[in-house]
């Protein structure tokens, strides 16, 4: 693997090795001294185009974890507020040679791009509203964690925008792959018309919600309503939240966060045994350490080894 | 209405000897092989193959194995001019223009300022009696700026040479503004091209909605958005007894909205794109900006009704849709990326090669809609018969290349079928009169 730049590319022998890779290093997470050397003189580049608290930090733990240096670098209040365009800031922070990029945009394909353009792997954290790979691949570890201990055969709802979701469209295909049958519910308003030749079935009530082993809901968020997407929240909640009378007692419940609590989930769900919601934000500390180490470790050269000739004579 | 609609660059009247080519023109219906004489710029003969000497000022050229057509016409072309230079002008347009076998084109007002006042469109065909390669002419905005909301001098813009009247790259979103339009037509005539698309359908869409866009998680833009405008105008122009042209088709519901307007007797007409009679929504996959164009691509259902409608006769004519951008425009995000792809330099070989090759449309019929889009816009459709004026393209059908392998006429380079290999080379054209492409290889054979 040199990027990580879908789920869709990945078979699920990947995304198996990914996990258990993870698991591995869920053991140093445990230790009083959470450090391992794997990536030592690595550089690992954030780069994010949109706002970002939970991914970005813990992509950074993550990069810390495996002792590589980690840069971040956020659009807002840099060179592209001034108008520089994505290529040029790329080729411009490639200059300082990171080993990695980790890329959040708004644009689909963006990593795809990228990864044209630049020697460094590179991994999406979020493009457009196409995938969050390295999201599904902490939601698979997660389930495989928690009481349900795998995905095989399972019956998965993901609930909510999934019109306006990456993380819809990268569970949906990494959850089939590991042989779960999926079904999106939501709003029609905000399910694409199409979405069905993914593989997954399609609902726009929540009456055959029983049937789930997973309940996965999605953020819905508020400017959906400026755009006439939905008439009112509380008609959304009213159809569509998961709470306690629709949430059964065997039922997994997970969430990408941030959680808009009354909206989507109502307050008694997220703080319930069923929820897996913060095993989800541990998740993906050890998941992106596998996926960073999967990279970078290994055949790979590093682009910032200060006894690579080229950089040599550039010291000098 | 002005003398000479066309406007061309200063070219030399050409003598040329074409021995032994294969002459196709379908209006004329000829399809055997001739001598053909140019004099002065003019079809002086046709006589039998290999009994005309060339004459000590005439050039010969060896047509033997190739194919010689009436010169295509586009009346779809972005030339860019004025104001965005740095994607195309008036010469390299018109060069790409030539270079596809083109020996006429119509180009849009959306630039910068738009074309919307009779100075400007006096200035513009100034600057194309001195820079095109081949005649183009221009239509001129239907609204002031595009932006649908007063109407030009059309009788005046008419008097200094419009065409007619479009505000191609968006639509005329009122029905009243674009009836007032129609109404005002029978004051000054031209022919009003339409860009049908309802942006209240369209916004924020990037490709044609379905099973890719939900895949990719791009904003998709219905197929409705096109046919429902569509719809809409055409009662228009029958209520009116106005004459529209429906641009660049896209979809199924567009050629049955087409079919029975004509049906209904109102006067439109209208046209299709290579990309479109080629491409499908499946090419986006890769999220190549150079597949990313207003009408998306759309179903191969689509696409198939498309070829059916122009083999039949619904659409009338093929247009490129020619939409140069700089190549750092186009190495951006899909979604970032401006719509519009090139096409004037492989739309015949794109077509030889994806619609006559494997027999779904046959040449003769291709080359009558590669020429037909001039008469829409009232103007004389090139013909090959003694006492015409020389618009003619030399084709070598059997000669292979790969689009783009060595560069481009255009300014730009955003192309949809690059790379691809194409069957077809256009050899030599001659537009009103004068050569105005040679293909360098083929010169040397030539001389």
């Amino acid at each position: 693997m040199n990027h990580l730049l879908s789920i869709e590319e990945l078979d699920r022998e990947e995304i198996e090795r990914i996990v258990a890779q993870a698991e591995r290093f869920a053991e140093v997470s445990d230790r009083e001294i959470k450090k391992v050397p794997a990536l030592r003189g690595r550089m690992v580049l954030n780069l994010f185009y949109e706002a970002s608290t939970r991914t970005r930090s813990s992509f950074e733990l993550a990069a810390k974890r495996l002792s590589a240096d980690v840069v971040n670098f956020a659009a807002s209040g840099s060179s592209v507020e001034k108008g520089e365009s994505l290529k040029d800031t790329v080729l411009t922070l490639s200059a300082h040679k990171p080993d990695a990029i980790v890329l959040r945009t708004p644009w689909a394909g963006a990593s795809e791009l990228v990864s044209k353009w630049c020697g460094a792997a590179i991994v999406n954290a979020g493009d457009g509203k196409h995938e969050h790979p390295t999201q599904a691949l902490l939601d698979v570890y997660t389930l495989k964690r928690s009481r349900l201990g795998g995905i095989d055969g399972a019956s998965i709802w993901i609930v909510g925008d999934v019109a306006h979701s990456r993380v819809a469209r990268s569970n949906i295909i990494a959850f089939q792959k590991l042989g779960a049958k999926v079904t999106v519910a939501g709003p029609p308003t905000l399910i694409p018309r199409g979405i069905e030749a993914l593989g997954c079935e399609v609902r726009f009530t929540l009456d055959e919600l029983s049937k789930a082993d997973v309940v996965y809901a999605l953020r819905m968020q508020h400017e959906r309503m400026s755009e006439s997407f939905l008439p009112s929240l509380r008609e959304y909640a009213s159809w569509y939240q998961i709470n306690g009378r629709r949430l059964g007692p065997r039922q997994v419940l997970m969430h990408p966060g941030p959680v808009n609590r009354g909206v989507e989930l109502s307050g008694e769900v997220v703080d319930s045994p069923q929820a897996v919601i913060t095993a989800q934000v541990e998740a993906g500390v050890v998941v992106r350490m596998a996926v960073l180490y999967e990279l970078l470790a290994g055949a790979r050269e590093p682009q910032s080894d200060p006894d690579r000739p080229e950089n040599v004579k550039q010291l000098a | 209405m002005a003398a000479n609609p066309l406007v061309q660059g200063p070219g030399v009247p050409a003598n040329l000897l074409l021995s032994r080519a294969h002459v196709l023109d379908p209006r004329a219906d000829i399809d055997a092989l001739y001598d053909v004489r140019v004099r002065g710029g003019e079809i002086a003969e046709l006589a039998a193959p290999g009994t005309l000497d060339p004459a000590t000022d005439e050039e010969a050229i060896d047509a033997s194995g190739r194919t010689l057509l009436p010169a295509f016409f586009d009346p779809h072309v972005h030339l860019r001019t004025p104001g965005q230079e740095h994607k195309e002008d008036l010469e390299t347009g018109t060069r790409a223009a030539a270079a596809g076998g083109f020996g006429g084109a119509i180009a849009m007002p959306n630039t910068e300022p738009v074309l919307d006042s009779a100075p400007l469109l006096r200035s513009l065909r100034d600057a194309a009696a001195r820079e095109a390669r081949i005649p183009v002419g221009f239509l001129p905005a239907i609204t002031r700026g595009l932006a649908g909301e007063e109407l030009t001098e059309m009788a005046e813009l008419r008097q200094e040479g419009a065409l007619g009247f479009t505000d191609d790259g968006r639509p005329v979103a009122s029905a009243g503004m674009l009836r007032k339009a129609l109404q005002y037509q029978r004051l000054c005539g031209g022919t009003i091209a339409l860009h049908e698309e309802d942006s209240s359908l369209s916004k924020g869409g990037t490709m044609h909605e379905g099973a890719v866009s939900a895949a990719l998680g791009l904003g998709g833009i219905p197929s409705v958005s096109e046919s429902t405008m569509l719809a809409r105008d055409a009662a228009l122009a029958g209520y009116e007894d106005a004459r529209v042209h429906f641009q660049h088709l896209s979809c199924v519901a567009s050629v049955q909205v087409v079919a029975h307007a004509k049906a209904q007797g109102w006067k439109v007409s209208t046209e299709v794109t290579p990309h479109h009679l080629l491409l499908t929504e499946e090419d986006v996959r890769g999220m190549d900006t150079r597949m990313k164009m207003n009408p998306p691509l759309a179903t191969e259902q689509d696409r198939k009704a498309l070829v059916e409608g122009l083999r039949e006769g619904t659409i009338d004519c093929v247009a490129t849709d020619h939409a140069p951008h700089a190549r750092d425009e186009k190495e951006v995000p899909f979604e970032q990326a401006p719509m519009g792809t090139t096409g004037l330099e492989t739309a015949f070989a794109a077509l030889y090669t994806g619609l006559v090759l494997p027999g779904v449309l046959e040449l003769r019929l291709l080359v009558e809609r590669m020429t037909a889009g001039a008469a829409l816009f009232e103007l004389p459709t090139p013909r090959i018969a003694t006492g015409e004026p020389a618009n003619l393209t030399l084709i070598d059908l059997d000669g292979e290349w790969v689009a783009g392998e060595h560069g481009w006429e255009s300014r730009s380079e955003n192309c949809c079928f690059a790379g691809r290999r194409l069957q077809g080379r256009v050899l030599l054209t001659v537009a009103a009169g004068a050569v105005v492409y040679r293909e360098r290889a083929f010169s040397v054979v030539a001389a």
